[in-house]
């Protein structure tokens, strides 16, 4: 686009939708609406005039008054300074907004989103020297940019040629020239650590990749039944009060992810505040430095303007993207991507397009799909593999699954963690559902649970989901014709589910202990609530009734296992083995002195 | 700029009013227009264009007479004056005074469609409010600077129970109590006085201001009612110091008030004809809850949603809940038994309990016991499920006991006199005594050590 400002003039205010008339804008351009010198983006042209959606209120704003085309798209910087930083929707830094203009966001307010008075520590490449050819994605150099993460200071996409220079090692700021580089037709570029990117653009990349790793996250409703994978697509849909922020900011806090970005969109502000007051305080179980360190947030919140909301999941994958191509895993949470789906909705109707289902436009599918398509494990240009794994919140109307963005989501998404308002009312977290979940990916995780952590791993899954399902199935007998029609197996294939449910897949985001589960601890739970149905089931095969076994000490603490002791503490979770075969034991030889007797 | 005025109306329908050969006019100012009978009545820009606009008419467009309409422009937001005479009085969605006072003279003049608070400002909720309310004290906490909605339907007590809370509403250990913002939209002549009967009678009135909108008052009024209650709110909770309750009755009346003008301008329908912007827009009134950092005021929110046909999943109470921090679900069937106040707590929820309760705040077994109630009570709902199928007689000694428990909770716990002000430790007991019904293997949520210091069973 060129670098010339147009000026026009605005004719026409609808809310966000500006109509103005400024000849020579382009579509997607940025433009600057009024006096108070709104943004906006151009989301159609006619003729001489452009509309133009505004990522602020426009109260105030009259007909006659000036707009300017900026000549750009709505772009982010990506540079060292993101991590551990709060952006809103179109990534104004919130916490620098917050000094400069107070508790409320002054409108027209512009702050760039990096800093540019901080230096930052800069090495170059040692492998580098001059006269080397450098392409897009070339590291030039690092910062330690936080504790955890260092960056690397990339060659821009776009640009390619022979090396010219790079800066020493030594203090600089963003702006400051770290390289030069000459392309093949002699034009010198001069290259900062930072650089733009247009967000609705992906950014591009050698190969994409299938993963191959798991994305650990802690929870065992999640690693154990329905993995995902680092590089992945999920979704997670409930109503409200089901608990999908939750599994969100659990991931946020728990997975083993190099770098987290978190985008509040269209959701509460009290729920940003809390990871921004918490993660500074938490430890992250792999590095053991602070979580903030390696978290970025996006916050658009429900009150804020709607526009932005929409550009916000935007801004969000495109820092994501940015990160993988450093090399790093990178986990992009966005709730919720319903609130995204009803801006694009409100815009649209503004714009008196057709709507299609529930007043969604007709692209509403594609755009949908466009977004997840940018996750995925790839080969970089200059830093090896890396991954963006995307997963939305998905808040259905009335908690109907079959409303368009679910169902749109589901078709697109490689795992579905269902929520259930059920599950949820009886106080059973994470109500993911474990009939209606899936994962696309159980066979590629079995692979690494079977080298890293058990070869059973698979074996014990399938048996926990058989019972569950046994269990289903036999509610409803119950509910037909009442508990006495069950036999005692049947019974305690009963008690079998509710230790696999207990015992298991709940697990408490509160519960300081049990917050976070590893891998190890994941099995070792598993394994011992189906030992102990299968114990049970052969005693009673041998005649030892279920009421025998129904009150065991053993039943309550294998209820209560899980936050009695930590991860670090496997030990002790395994050492419960010994009871329970202890117990068990007892049982039997109790039972048969008394089948001898009789 | 400055104030301009137009003969030039060319349409009136459903409270919108479109006025052409204008010239600069600002988005989302305020309009005054005079009729042909010369009554004033008020409005805001909803869309300007060159030379037409489209006006939002509070008072609705019923009898306008085009060419005897005069439409100036003000050249000013739509505004409230405020200061601290503000208490104690009752105005309409406008501000302007309904108790037959004069209006409020001020030079603080804050416009009423407020701003959004930045993320970075705000302050994470934390204080626990003894509503002295067993159900949502001890299974549902309220935290200071908290939304949470009652979730009701036409007959229930949901007036009863919000003034109850109105009046107990305290820290623990503190007697400093809220003031209260009322804002009442679209409700009947005997609720706004049952309101206003009851906060007479506790002697609170000095600390309320009143927002009053009548069934029979125009329905557009209600759209700027509850901003303009909250501009009052902001006004005392951070420039007075203030902790601040709003109680917003009923958004139902609001939202339908809403649907009314988004048909007629021809807006696309989402759910059940409302906008799409349903939630955006009850996000605006909703979100401006909240601590701020360095404010020591605080506005805590309970709306009042009566659910059409009982229906949580309606647009209004599931964009609500979508948006508030926690609900407090009304149950008919709990009503119908007598049972007040008839609160469900199965899908009732408070988000923001987590950070109030526990060891400093309340009592340290206090989370566990929530848990414990809710898995106990959700067995129990099953167990009468069950037994209205088969018959109570054929349940196991077990499920029977699970049917004695939940009648003591629905009677004892739920149920507790409308001036009855439980505290929270009386709360949290009661507890232990209805779970102490069922052996301690049963209750597997607390810890061994809860049991050991609170299980008054005898197994
Ligand atoms: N894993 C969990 N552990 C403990 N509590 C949970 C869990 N998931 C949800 N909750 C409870 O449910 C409430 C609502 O969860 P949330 O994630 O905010 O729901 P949603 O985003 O679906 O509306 C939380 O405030 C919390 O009290
Ligand atoms: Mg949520």
């Amino acid at each position: 686009m060129s670098d010339t400002k147009r000026t026009g003039i605005i004719r026409d205010i609808n809310g966000p939708i500006v109509t103005v008339e400024l000849p020579g804008v382009r579509s997607g351009e940025q433009v600057k609406i009024g006096e108070l010198g709104l943004f906006g983006e151009v989301i159609s042209l006619r003729g001489q005039l452009a509309v133009v959606q505004t990522y602020e209120s426009t109260d105030g704003v009259r007909p006659g008054e000036p707009a300017q085309g900026l000549g750009w798209p709505l772009s982010v910087e990506l540079g060292p300074g993101l991590m551990g930083g709060i952006f809103d929707g179109v990534q104004r830094p919130l916490e620098k907004i917050a000094l400069e203009s107070g508790d409320y966001i002054r409108r027209g307010i512009s702050v760039p989103a990096l800093d540019r008075a901080r230096e930052w520590e800069f090495e170059p490449n040692r492998e580098l020297s001059p006269g080397t050819k450098v392409g897009p994605g070339v590291v030039l150099g690092t910062v330690q940019e936080t504790t955890t993460v260092l960056h690397r200071i990339m060659v821009p996409p776009g640009v390619e040629g022979e090396l010219l220079e790079v800066a020493p090692a030594g203090e600089y700021d963003i702006e400051s020239t770290i390289a030069r580089v000459r392309d093949p037709r002699g034009i010198s570029h001069r290259l900062s650590m930072y650089q733009r990117w247009p967000v609705r653009k992906p950014r591009p990349y050698l190969r994409r990749d299938d993963g191959i790793s798991p994305l650990i996250t802690g929870q065992r409703v999640i690693d154990t039944f329905f993995p995902q994978l680092k590089g992945g697509k999920g979704a997670v849909p409930g109503p409200f009060g089901a608990g999908k922020t939750v599994v969100q900011q659990q991931i946020a806090r728990w997975s083993n992810a190099d770098i987290v970005i978190y985008v509040g969109c269209g959701e509460r502000g009290n729920e940003l505040v809390d990871v921004l007051e918490s993660f500074p305080e938490l430890d992250d179980p792999y590095t053991g430095r602070k979580l903030m360190e390696r978290t970025l947030l996006v916050a658009n919140t429900s009150n804020m303007p709607v526009v932005a909301r929409e550009a916000s999941v935007y801004v969000g994958i495109t820092m994501a993207e940015y990160y993988r191509d450093m090399g790093y895993d990178v986990v992009m949470l966005a709730d919720s991507t319903s609130r995204w789906a009803e801006a694009l909705r409100e815009v649209s109707g503004r714009l008196g397009q057709m709507p299609v289902e529930e007043g969604y436009p007709a692209y509403l599918a594609s755009r949908l799909a466009a977004v997840y398509e940018r996750a995925g494990r790839v080969e970089t240009y200059g830093a090896g593999s890396g991954s963006v794994t995307l997963i939305g919140a998905v808040s259905p109307p009335g908690g109907d699954f079959s409303e368009p963005v679910t169902s749109h989501t589901k078709d697109i998404i490689e795992t579905f963690w269902a929520l259930s308002k059920e599950l949820a009312d009886a106080r059973h977290y994470p109500s993911i559902d474990w009939v209606t979940s899936f994962s696309k990916h159980v066979q590629t995780a079995a692979q690494w649970w079977h080298k890293e952590i058990d070869p059973d791993w698979e074996k014990r899954r399938t048996s926990a989901l058989a019972l569950l399902a046994r269990d289903a199935e036999l509610s409803r007998i119950v509910n037909l014709v009442g508990p006495e029609a069950l036999s005692d197996a049947q019974r305690w294939e009963l008690e079998g589910a509710s230790l696999i449910k207990e015992g298991v897949l709940q697990q408490s985001a509160l519960d300081e202990i049990d917050t976070f589960c590893s891998p190890q601890k994941q099995f070792a739970l598993l394994d011992l609530a189906i030992t102990i149905y299968k114990r049970g089931a052969a005693l009673i095969k041998l005649g030892v009734p279920v009421s025998e076994l129904q009150h065991l000490p053993l039943m309550a603490k294998m209820r209560r296992l899980k936050s009695m002791y930590s991860s670090e503490q496997l030990d002790q979770v395994l050492a419960f083995r010994a009871e329970v075969d202890h117990a068990m034991e007892s049982v039997r030889i109790e039972y048969a002195k008394h089948g001898e007797q009789v | 700029m400055s104030i301009k005025e137009y003969r030039t109306a060319i349409e009136a329908r459903g409270g919108l009013l479109v006025v052409k050969d204008t010239a600069g006019i600002a988005f989302g100012d305020r309009v005054q227009i005079k009729d042909h009978a010369g009554n004033t009545r008020n409005g805001q820009v909803i869309r300007s264009a060159d030379n037409e606009v489209l006006i939002l008419v509070f008072e609705g467009t019923d009898d306008l007479d085009l060419e005897n309409t005069w439409v100036r422009f003000l050249d000013e937001p739509v505004e409230i004056a405020l200061s601290p005479e503000i208490l104690g009085r009752e105005f309409n969605g406008l501000g302007e005074p309904r108790d037959g006072r004069p209006p409020v003279l001020s030079n603080i003049r804050r416009p009423v469609g407020g701003s959004a608070i930045n993320p970075a400002a705000r302050t994470y909720p934390r204080e626990f409010i003894q509503t002295g309310i067993s159900t949502i004290d001890g299974l549902n906490s309220l935290v200071r600077g908290q939304k949470l909605p009652i979730f009701s339907g036409s007959g229930l007590p949901h007036n009863r129970l919000a003034a109850q809370i109105g009046r107990q509403a305290k820290l623990v250990d503190q007697e400093s109590s809220f003031s209260v913002v009322f804002a009442a939209m679209g409700v009947s002549y005997a609720d706004a006085k049952f309101f206003r009967d009851e906060f007479a009678s506790s002697g609170v009135l000095r600390n309320v201001v009143m927002f009053i909108n009548l069934a029979d008052d125009p329905p557009v009024e209600r759209l700027t009612l509850p901003r303009t209650a909250l501009t009052a709110a902001e006004y005392l909770a951070y420039d007075l110091d203030r902790h601040v309750l709003v109680i917003l009755t009923d958004m139902t009346n609001y939202a339908e008030a809403l649907r009314e003008v988004a048909t007629a301008k021809g807006d696309v329908p989402a759910r059940k004809g409302y906008p799409g912007y349903l939630y955006s827009d009850l996000a605006e009134i909703y979100e401006r809850c909240g601590r701020i950092h360095q404010r020591h005021g605080s506005i805590t929110m309970m709306p009042v949603v009566s659910m059409p046909s009982d229906d949580i999943t309606h647009p209004i109470p599931d964009l609500t809940g979508y948006i508030t921090e926690g609900q407090i679900v009304l149950s008919r069937e709990l009503h119908n038994q007598g049972i007040y106040p008839p609160v469900h707590i199965s899908p009732s929820l408070s988000r923001l309990m987590k950070d109030g309760i526990g060891k400093d705040d309340t009592r340290e077994d206090h989370p566990r016991v929530a848990g414990q109630i809710y898995a106990l009570y959700a067995r129990a709902q099953e167990t009468r499920n069950l037994a209205s199928i088969i018959g109570a007689d054929e349940l196991s000694e077990r499920d029977r006991r699970y049917l004695t428990f939940a009648d003591a909770f629905d009677e004892r716990f739920v149920g507790q006199g409308e001036s009855e002000d439980r505290s929270i430790e009386a709360t949290l007991n009661l507890a232990w005594e209805l779970m102490s019904m069922f052996p301690r293997d049963m209750l597997t949520r607390v810890k061994e050590t809860d049991l050991a210091k609170y299980y008054q069973g005898t197994d």
